[in-house]
């Protein structure tokens, strides 16, 4: 029987691809997830908790300066540990499907 | 009120060697302008690491540089929650759209909705939210640029005919720089704007710091025993002192402000992604790592850049004689605090190196978005809905630059007109549109197999009129003493941000017009490639001549 699909539908029902999908979709949607909860705490925090927000910690460095730089250091580290991610775990796999789809 | 500062010469001189040097390396760079993609898209020849720069360039407008510093300066922490806001919706980008939207599309957005779709309707609905949020977002920097050369240049509002003749060059140059440039030009500028940008900060960062002895605590400590209370410019009196370091100063603590507030942060954090300029920069890249590796860089440098703001905000409360209060009094508002605090710490000079960056700043960011809109009316309007992909690379570029001439002369009109308008108003405006009508549209087409033409046109058309009727029924319009038309009253929406209703309106809309709708005809196939190519690349976009890079010649 001839196989009616087109080239890209045949690559998307690969198992490479799938895994390809997945290994994505399992790090961007928890990581996204994630920092949103995160960051909505952090504004929902400045708005109902500002006492909190003011206790000092540090001469006059208090919760909400060092909270609102903790929020610097995640987005950092977030973009850190995804490029991390996709170098080791996303380009290979990218690279060999494409590879061999221009040589087909 | 008349404020002496600085030598209006002197600003003049630094912002003309910049525009002189801008200039020189856009006609060197526009020798190798010869396609549609060198002028879209710079020939998708720019690095990672070059495009990332002129991200931050084109992320960083006046509303970011002037606005946060000030905002800080007079509304304490609440400024920074602002930046937060703004820093963090990079991750959006970076985790859920730059590298797909790099190799599934062109030249615009329209290129990416519109792939497995109905193509004239889904790109002439992606064309109409890019104009109107580039032209909202052009407005916004227009009026900046009328409340800065009130503050520098000593021309101050009443004359209205020496503020038109200046936003008319700025709009005159800008219009040079697209035309003579193109993307590659545009990209040059905003390279060089962000450079001059961040030395500029940290110098007075370095400056700040160490009038301190390098303790923040102590920068903090000043600001807060100098500005015990201040009278805004309305004669109310605001008590200041500690709460310049806790939330809830600009916003209020009224449970309305609360929720205005996380309106507001929703819009900031899901806009960026959603921004039509911003996303047409990944296209000046050769492929997904590139794409990638600019929104890294762009992430590090406008994180740098807010963490100065927060120096720079509470440098100015602390540093700047009268504090808050003249800061918040002086012509230019808010504004006025980081050429304040520059006049100062180095006096004219810094003034005027200042200056410069401030008009630089609006000059790169207002080419930036004239060449994506003219970009999305020729390349989605004229050649594919009218013209229906029959015409011919050249005609759309020529249509093109046409365009890029008439948004630039509504630019100038309209900053004229716009002059005594509210920029953090019309910017919140701007990104409460692109977080309703684009980004949840985007992620759909990206992510939902099922998603379809009128799933697309309801999420868009839908997250458009919701949020700018919403707008035009808030606070920010009607009402109340700070309205823009405060004699009228048709408030019937309580928040002034529209996002906390508009961004899940819209989401919902794209899901119920995907079900509502039929499938569309080959939506398989087209599915299967759009997915393969946006997540392997394959097929994508190449860079038009990966071996010359697009550095201009070294100037003697």
């Amino acid at each position: 029987m001839r196989d009616e699909r087109t080239l890209h539908e045949r690559v998307q029902a690969s198992p490479e691809f799938a895994e390809l999908r997945s290994r994505l979709r399992r790090f961007v949607f928890p990581m996204s997830a994630a920092f949103m909860l995160w960051y909505l705490a952090y504004v929902l925090m400045a708005s109902y908790a500002p006492e909190v927000m003011g206790i000092p910690l540090l001469g006059h460095i208090n919760v909400g300066i060092v909270v609102g730089l903790l929020q610097f250091v995640s987005t950092f580290v977030i973009t850190g540990l995804y490029v991390r991610y996709a170098d080791a775990r996303l380009d290979p796999v990218a690279e060999s499907i494409r590879t061999r789809m221009e040589g087909y | 009120m008349s404020e002496k500062l600085g030598s209006p010469i002197l600003n003049i001189s630094v912002f003309a060697a910049f525009v002189l040097v801008t200039l020189v390396v856009v006609f060197r760079v526009s020798r190798s302008n010869k396609t549609a993609s060198d002028y879209y898209a710079a020939g998708r020849s720019f690095t990672g690491p070059q495009n990332g720069v002129a991200i931050a360039g084109d992320y960083l407008s006046a509303a970011s540089f002037l606005g946060i510093a000030g905002a800080i300066a007079v509304n304490g922490y609440d400024g920074f929650l602002y930046s937060i806001g703004f820093l963090v919706a990079w991750l959006v980008a970076l985790l859920l759209v730059a590298e797909l939207l790099r190799n599934t599309g062109k030249f615009t957005m329209g290129d990416v909705l519109s792939f497995r779709m109905r193509q004239r309707p889904v790109r002439a609905a992606a064309a109409t939210s890019t104009l109107v949020v580039s032209l909202f977002y052009l407005l916004a920097q227009m009026a900046g640029a009328g409340a800065l050369i009130a503050l520098l240049l000593q021309i101050p509002n009443s004359n209205t005919f020496g503020q038109g003749i200046v936003i008319a060059v700025v709009g005159l140059l800008m219009i040079v720089y697209v035309l003579v440039g193109g993307m590659k030009g545009t990209t040059w500028v905003q390279i060089i704007k962000a450079g001059l940008l961040l030395v500029g900060a940290a110098t007075l960062v370095t400056w700040v710091l160490g009038r301190h002895a390098f303790d923040f605590s102590a920068v903090l400590g000043e600001a807060v025993e100098k500005n015990p209370s201040m009278q805004t410019p309305t004669g109310a009196v605001k008590e200041l002192g500690e709460r310049l370091l806790i939330p809830g100063l600009q916003y209020g603590a009224s449970d309305l402000a609360k929720i205005d507030f996380l309106s507001l942060g929703l819009a900031l954090v899901l806009g960026t992604a959603g921004l039509p300029h911003i996303l047409m920069r990944f296209y000046t890249v050769p492929n997904a790592k590139e794409a990638r590796r600019s929104v890294v860089w762009a992430i590090w440098l406008i994180g740098i850049f807010y963490l100065f703001s927060l120096v720079l905000g509470y440098g100015a409360a602390s540093l700047v004689p009268g504090g808050a209060e003249r800061i918040a009094n002086a012509p230019g508002g808010t504004n006025s605090a980081a050429p304040l605090l520059a006049y100062q710490l180095g006096g004219e000079f810094m003034l005027g190196i200042i200056s410069a960056i401030a008009f630089a700043t609006i000059l790169a960011v207002v080419a930036g978005l004239t060449i994506t809109a003219s970009a999305s009316f020729a390349h989605d309007v004229y050649a594919n809905v009218i013209k229906r992909g029959t015409a011919s690379p050249d005609a759309e570029v020529r249509v093109a630059r046409r365009t890029a001439v008439l948004v630039g002369v509504v630019a100038v009109g309209a900053g004229i007109l716009a002059r005594n308008q509210n920029v953090a108003f019309l910017v919140a405006l701007a990104f409460a549109v692109a977080a309703s009508a684009n980004l949840p549209t985007l992620l759909y087409s990206l992510f939902w197999k099922r998603f379809n033409t009128l799933g697309a046109l309801f999420s868009i058309y839908g997250g458009l009129t919701i949020s700018v009727v919403l707008i035009l029924l808030s606070p920010a319009v009607s009402g109340r003493p700070t309205s823009m038309i405060p004699s009228l009253d048709i408030a019937v929406f309580p928040l002034a941000n529209p996002g906390l209703v508009s961004i899940p309106a819209s989401f919902l809309l794209g899901a119920i017009g995907t079900f509502l709708g039929r499938r569309d005809e080959g939506a398989a196939a087209r599915q299967a490639e759009m997915e393969v190519r946006a997540l392997t690349g394959a097929g994508s976009e190449k860079a038009a001549a990966p071996k010359t890079a697009p550095l201009p010649k070294v100037m003697v």
